[in-house]
């Protein structure tokens, strides 16, 4: 119907499918949330009208998805979808900022189309970084290694809880979209006390779920805390990932590789 | 609506990432000293009910669009601020995480945009004192009011929050006045349409379920005392806090020319204003200048003679140069072609491995 069962369906496998293949596996999942978190800052800390120097950096998404064995078409169609955000605000760049700052075979070029460029490159760099991130560690671990980089225990706690229910609620939800639609025919329209019926029917089994869920958790023996998979210690091959990428980003930003390339290779052709 | 990383400077970024973060550390404090049990269950569930809502929208009549619920404001009455913004804080990531809306680092501008502005501003300041004005039983009618306007005033600071953060960043050339003018009225609209998918669930619960709401339910009484004994400590705090983050965000705005700025020049037609003399700022531009990839383009006001600021524009920004800037060119499509190359060398092994 539309994109959002799609999107569902990616939410449930990527929050299940917690083995890990590939390289990246074999990394901390720390790490690699601190490598991508370097990375995006790396992005956004360039100039407004960098270009030139954004483009290298496409090689770290592109890696980090062949590390872990990620399809990159995927990847590709969740930046496709993310973002309109920012384009819509960027597409008004042109319009604002009519300096010329280069010429192209003769046709001058404003800033706003060169900033425009930039922001379509930082919404396919940061977009990338992070759905590679995730579909590469899953989420459970994602939330473990985020806790032991200090994120409070009552939002971990509230992350992994969010992903479980969320699957069985968002489940629900659609197949009461889609009785409503088969029901109400080709025109049917859901006015506003229809809705506040079906949602919050929805809200009541909800709470209702929890708190079943809740005392079968206690019964258990849950205190406050789910259980996980072993964190594995810190390794060296982390050290030498995430130095290796501080290294990489900081020389892609102060170095200027590309106009270098570009001299270069014009020089060579003279 | 989302912040994105792309519209974000790295200042702006983590300045919000420091406040959402101080706000969050409260909140979960005060919830993990909070002796109702069921909190934990309760907040797990009503984020997934969130996400699992926005997926039903209902039609708007007359106009052919649809509107859905925000949540911010259904959680903090079902919930209280605290735990609401924690619900918030798993919402936001989720989307940002898996669904890519957000991004990483636009996380805190968001979290404070969407979950602070309505849970622990508009909440305690606006719904608290207009319910407790209204006495222990207000009609439907009133209470739909309060709600409406609560979701409305919470999004429209929601709203100036993003166009703030957008314009102290300056990636965006939207001069902020503009900016302001597409934003706000949008976010009426979407606020209204909140507050009333607010209004219509909160009435419903009102009638089944009297319970889930601590606010609205005299049996209650206990819970409703923790929600109500909201300190006003916290008010004066986060009220320092943003007034602390405005006055850092003009701070490095100023060091930046932005977009604004920009226009306000192109529009008086002044040369370069007086702005490049303080410390900072010379330092801003030579780091800049260091370090821009462009760096062989000239603002048309640098260009104008501009007596207080000639030695610094000339080293900090030349005059256009056709041979840098085909350099910078030829570079470009030559490292686009190498990382595409990369690209489809690496997608071309994986196919390739998947066969037996």
């Amino acid at each position: 119907m539309s994109a959002v069962p799609n999107a569902w369906r990616d939410f449930a496998t990527l929050g299940t499918a917690t083995a890990r293949t590939g390289l990246a596996a074999r990394l901390d999942a720390r790490a690699l949330v601190l490598g991508t978190f370097a990375f995006i800052l790396t992005v956004v800390s360039f100039d407004r009208y960098a270009v030139a120097g954004l483009l290298p950096l496409l090689a770290f998404p592109l890696l980090m998805a062949a590390l872990a064995d990620i399809d990159l078409r995927w990847v590709l169609r969740k930046v496709l979808l993310a973002a309109p955000f920012a384009l819509m605000v960027g597409l008004f760049n042109p319009w604002f900022d009519q300096r010329v700052m280069l010429e192209l075979a003769g046709v001058p070029i404003t800033g706003g189309w060169v900033s425009l460029l930039a922001i379509v490159l930082r919404v396919v760099l940061t977009v990338a970084a992070a759905v590679v991130l995730v579909a590469s560690v899953g989420l459970p671990q994602l939330c473990v290694a985020l806790e032991r980089l200090g994120l409070p225990r009552a939002l971990a706690t509230q992350l992994l809880l969010l992903q479980r229910y969320a699957v069985v609620l968002g489940g629900e939800a659609a197949r009461m979209r889609l009785a409503h639609a088969l029901r109400a025919g080709p025109k049917g329209r859901l006015t506003l006390s229809v809705y506040a019926s079906l949602v919050g029917h929805l809200l009541l089994r909800a709470t209702g779920r929890g708190q079943r869920i809740h005392q079968a958790m206690l019964a258990r023996g849950f205190n406050g805390r789910l259980p996980t998979a072993p964190a594995l210690p810190w390794r060296w091959v982390d050290s030498v990932f995430l130095l290796g990428c501080v290294a990489a980003f900081l020389l892609m930003r102060l170095a200027e590789p590309v106009p270098w390339l570009g001299q270069t290779l014009l020089k060579g052709m003279m | 609506m989302h912040m994105a990383d792309a519209l974000l400077s790295p200042t702006v970024g983590l300045g919000m990432w420091v406040a959402s973060g101080v706000a969050l550390g409260w909140s979960s404090r005060r919830v993990q000293r909070d002796e109702r049990s069921h909190l934990v269950a309760l907040m797990g569930v009503l984020g997934a009910f969130v996400f699992a809502a926005m997926m039903i929208n209902f039609t708007i009549p007359g106009t052919g669009s649809s509107g859905h619920l925000g949540g911010g404001l259904l959680l903090a009455i079902l919930l209280g601020p605290p735990a609401a913004l924690i619900v918030m804080a798993s919402v936001l990531a989720v989307q940002a995480l898996l669904f890519a809306d957000g991004g990483i680092l636009a996380l805190g501008a968001n979290l404070f945009n969407l979950g602070v502005c309505t849970c622990l501003l508009a909440y305690p300041l606006i719904y608290r004192p207009l319910l407790a004005r209204l006495g222990p039983h207000p009609s439907d009618r009133q209470l739909t009011a309060v709600i409406i306007l609560t979701a409305v005033l919470g999004l429209q600071l929601g709203a100036l929050g993003v166009v703030l953060q957008t314009w102290a960043s300056g990636i965006s050339s939207l001069p902020l006045r503009t900016f302001l003018w597409l934003m706000l009225p949008i976010h009426l609209a979407i606020g209204l349409m909140e507050g009333v998918a607010t209004a219509a669930l909160v009435l419903f619960i009102r009638r089944a379920r009297s319970d889930l709401l601590p606010d609205l339910s005299p049996a209650n009484e206990k819970a409703a005392g923790v929600a109500a004994s909201f300190p006003k400590g916290v008010v004066v705090f986060l009220s320092a806090g943003a007034l602390i983050t405005a006055g850092a965000l003009s701070w490095f705005a100023s060091q930046n020319p932005d977009g604004l700025e920009w226009s306000i020049k192109r529009a008086s037609g002044l040369p370069e204003l007086a702005a490049g003399t303080s410390r900072p700022h010379e330092l801003a531009r030579h780091i800049q200048a260091q370090t821009a990839a462009f760096p062989d383009y000239a603002p048309l006001a640098a260009q104008a003679p501009a007596p207080e600021s000639a030695q610094l524009a000339t080293p900090g920004w030349p005059a256009v140069d056709g041979g840098t800037s085909t350099a910078g060119i030829v570079g470009s499509v030559v490292t686009l072609s190498l990382v595409s190359l990369l690209g489809w060398g690496l997608h071309w092994r994986r196919q390739r491995r998947r066969q037996p």
